[in-house]
């Protein structure tokens, strides 16, 4: 048995990192300052495409990721770990997508991917925390999804056996295949990389990266088909402009507000003993806490 | 047509918190906008569920009974809704932010074209004005949410497609009783007009569902602590101060992210709801999200080494100095100084 697996991976600013210098005066995040990241419950779902992998050698992990050329560093990554092919999908046209166009996107280039049995997502992205795009571009494909997806306790030619972690509790669920997955940050952590394939991958490249960078061993992309990393627009995934990016979005932006805080006329205290045992005092006397 | 549905979560026939509370709020935007609340039960055991939501004035129950629709599976639900909604085209729909309700909502917003915003904040009603085709938009739903970029909310709206689809965490809300004597109509759908057997593909084979023994939204003390804490071993001050006090420990996403707590702690947009009497923030620098979750705090009590923290704006007392510092002598007079 050997299966088809479609990963399908982020790349998102660091908002875990939005330090004192990410922020700008104006209060908005400097997003120049930070790191451009693997979102970080995708590296969970190409672990469990990995393993699936392991278990069924022969099976082919692809990598498929939406966002600007830039966004070709994360197919790259997921090479170093394991994965067989990447794809770009990128096109001034796709920008300003909401989750629905992005999944409509992402479902018309699966579709040219072609025969698929898993599709591992990340249960979200940290960028917007929305959860949806898993089960949207299941959805789009007619597929069942698992959401929540902790563990894969059994895979037969058919079906695959899933535990969900729930907030208050676990699930264990079966599907047919093929089925959309999205997976869980309790989910084992993504193996590092992998030093032979970092040698065979650190030259793989999307054609405009290539262009950019202006190489000048073409040659070794003929000779090495493995470094062309696929790079598709709209048109090569035959989709429509207008359910794409922007206009492809039911949802829109009004207006953005900076929100100022009603300030309270605070007390101030330093962490000298003397200042620290009279709030406390205030505190318990005044009945805040005791 | 046109009215504003809530999708009930229902346990043991008991309709959820977080539905109770998007009712609340659906009947008030239903009001400002002239048009019917309604809302929808699938499951079993739903008898009761009648009198659990009309006095929160609903005025249409839809009933879909079948054991095949508990525990909750994607498919069929989904399938329940969209052809409900295509029935009675709303315009506005309403889901919890839960496991269920980020399950279900994407897969039928994606059904139906239409457009969801996550985990909203405020919800409010008003005009947009599309200036480019000098078309302008009467009564549509503001979704309101914190955005990505320091302390800035964003106002979502989908001028073109229904229903507007938008999901709420628990506890952002409020609930109130609307009427106790308000009488809604109740209808009975027949569920086979809405699903198909190849609706319940997957099947559930196990589960365990435990009540969480973290219980921070209802604790009236709460010491939070932030990416500031440092580290896992100095969280556990905050376990004993808050031991001391009779309080719970929560945390921010940095926080929980870095590992130093588990996620059910965590505060916030994209967390827990909490409006203790008291808010200790401990190393917490007060993004917007988390702000979000907290604000509605009694009496809030920052500890920071950086007296420029946004959070001390907003706090009743500002304790300018390290975590590590501090909370020892706080437990130390507390200790010497009660019982
Ligand atoms: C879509 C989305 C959803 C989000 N949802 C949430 C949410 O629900 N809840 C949430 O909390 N965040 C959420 N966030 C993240 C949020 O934007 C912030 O990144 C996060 O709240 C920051 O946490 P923090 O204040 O602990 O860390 P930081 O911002 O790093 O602040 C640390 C603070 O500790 C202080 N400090 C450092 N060392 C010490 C010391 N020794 N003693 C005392 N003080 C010290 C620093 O001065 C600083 O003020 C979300 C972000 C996004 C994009
Ligand atoms: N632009 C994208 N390219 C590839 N995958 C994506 C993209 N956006 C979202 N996803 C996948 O969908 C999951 C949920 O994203 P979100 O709905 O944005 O929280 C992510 O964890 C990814 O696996």
């Amino acid at each position: 048995m050997a299966f088809n697996i479609i990963v399908l991976a982020k790349q998102v600013p660091d908002t875990r990192n939005v330090g004192k210098d990410a922020m700008k005066a104006d209060g908005t995040v400097n997003r120049a300052a930070l790191p451009a990241i693997f979102n970080p419950e995708d590296l969970n779902a190409l672990e469990q495409a990995l393993e699936v992998k392991d278990r069924f050698p022969g099976s082919k992990i692809t990598i498929l990721t939406m966002g600007p050329g830039r966004a070709a560093e994360i197919l790259r990554e997921g090479l170093f770990r394991g994965a067989d092919d990447g794809v770009l999908l990128t096109d001034r046209a796709f920008a300003g997508a909401d989750t629905l166009a992005t999944s409509y996107a992402l479902s018309m280039a699966i579709r040219k991917i072609g025969e698929f049995d898993f599709i591992f997502s990340g249960r979200q992205a940290i960028d917007g925390d929305t959860a949806q795009v898993g089960p949207q571009v299941a959805e789009k494909l007619g597929i069942p999804q698992i959401t929540y997806a902790e563990h894969i306790e059994k895979i037969d030619k058919n079906s695959v056996r899933i535990k969900r972690r729930l907030d208050n509790g676990v699930e264990v669920v079966e599907s047919p295949l093929p089925v959309l997955i999205t997976v869980n940050g309790s989910a084992r952590s993504c193996r590092p990389r992998n030093a032979k394939l970092l040698l065979k991958y650190k030259h793989a490249k999307t054609v405009t990266e290539r262009q950019v960078e202006n190489l000048d061993y073409i040659d070794i992309y003929d000779s090495r088909p493995f470094l062309n990393l696929t790079e598709w627009s709209v048109a090569d995934v035959a989709a429509d402009p207008l359910l794409c990016g922007l206009s492809g979005s039911p949802t829109k932006v009004k207006k953005t507000e900076n929100v100022v805080f009603q300030t309270k006329e605070s007390k101030h205290i330093s962490d000298s003993d003397i200042e620290i045992d009279e709030l406390m005092k205030e505190l318990i006397e005044n009945h805040t806490i005791g | 047509m046109d009215n504003l549905f809530v999708y009930l979560e229902i346990e043991d026939g008991v309709v959820a918190e977080v539905s109770q509370e998007l009712l609340t709020k659906g009947r008030s935007l239903a009001n400002q906008l002239g048009c019917k609340l309604e809302a929808i039960a699938a499951g079993v055991n739903l008898g009761k569920v009648e009198e659990q939501v009309f006095p929160y004035g609903v005025d249409v129950l839809h009933i879909f009974e079948d054991k095949r629709l508990l525990p909750y599976t994607t498919l069929p639900h989904t399938s329940i809704l969209v052809k409900l909604f295509k029935e009675e085209k709303p315009q506005i729909c309403l889901l919890g932010a839960t496991i269920i309700g980020r399950d279900l909502g994407p897969r039928v917003s994606s059904s139906l074209g239409s457009g969801l915003t996550a985990d909203c904040t405020s919800l409010e009603i008003g005009s947009h004005e599309n200036k480019k085709e000098g078309k302008v938009y009467e009564n549509l739903l503001y979704q309101i949410r914190p955005a990505f970029g320091g302390n800035i909310v964003a106002n979502i709206v989908n001028p073109d497609h229904r229903p507007q689809m938008a999901t709420v965490r628990e506890g952002v809300m409020k609930k109130e009783i609307f009427d106790p004597y308000y009488k809604g109509e109740a209808i009975v759908h027949d569920v086979n007009d809405y699903v198909n057997e190849e609706d319940f593909i997957v099947s559930i084979i196990d589960r365990h569902i435990e009540k969480s023994k973290v219980n921070i939204k209802n604790s009236p003390i709460i010491v939070s602590g932030g990416y500031g804490v440092g580290s896992k071993e100095n969280f556990e001050l905050l376990y004993k101060l808050a031991d001391l006090l009779g309080a719970e420990v929560g945390a921010s996403r940095a926080a929980v992210d870095a590992g130093y707590t588990e996620h059910e702690r965590q505060i916030g947009q994209t967390g827990v709801t909490v409006r203790p009497k008291v808010y200790i923030a401990c190393g917490i620098s007060g993004q917007i999200q988390h702000i979000a979750g907290m604000q509605e705090s009694s009496i809030i009590i920052s500890i920071n080494n950086d007296p420029a923290a946004p959070i001390n704006s907003i706090a009743d007392y500002v304790i300018t100095g390290e975590v590590e510092n501090v909370i020892p002598k706080m437990i130390k007079y507390y200790k010497k100084n009660t019982k």
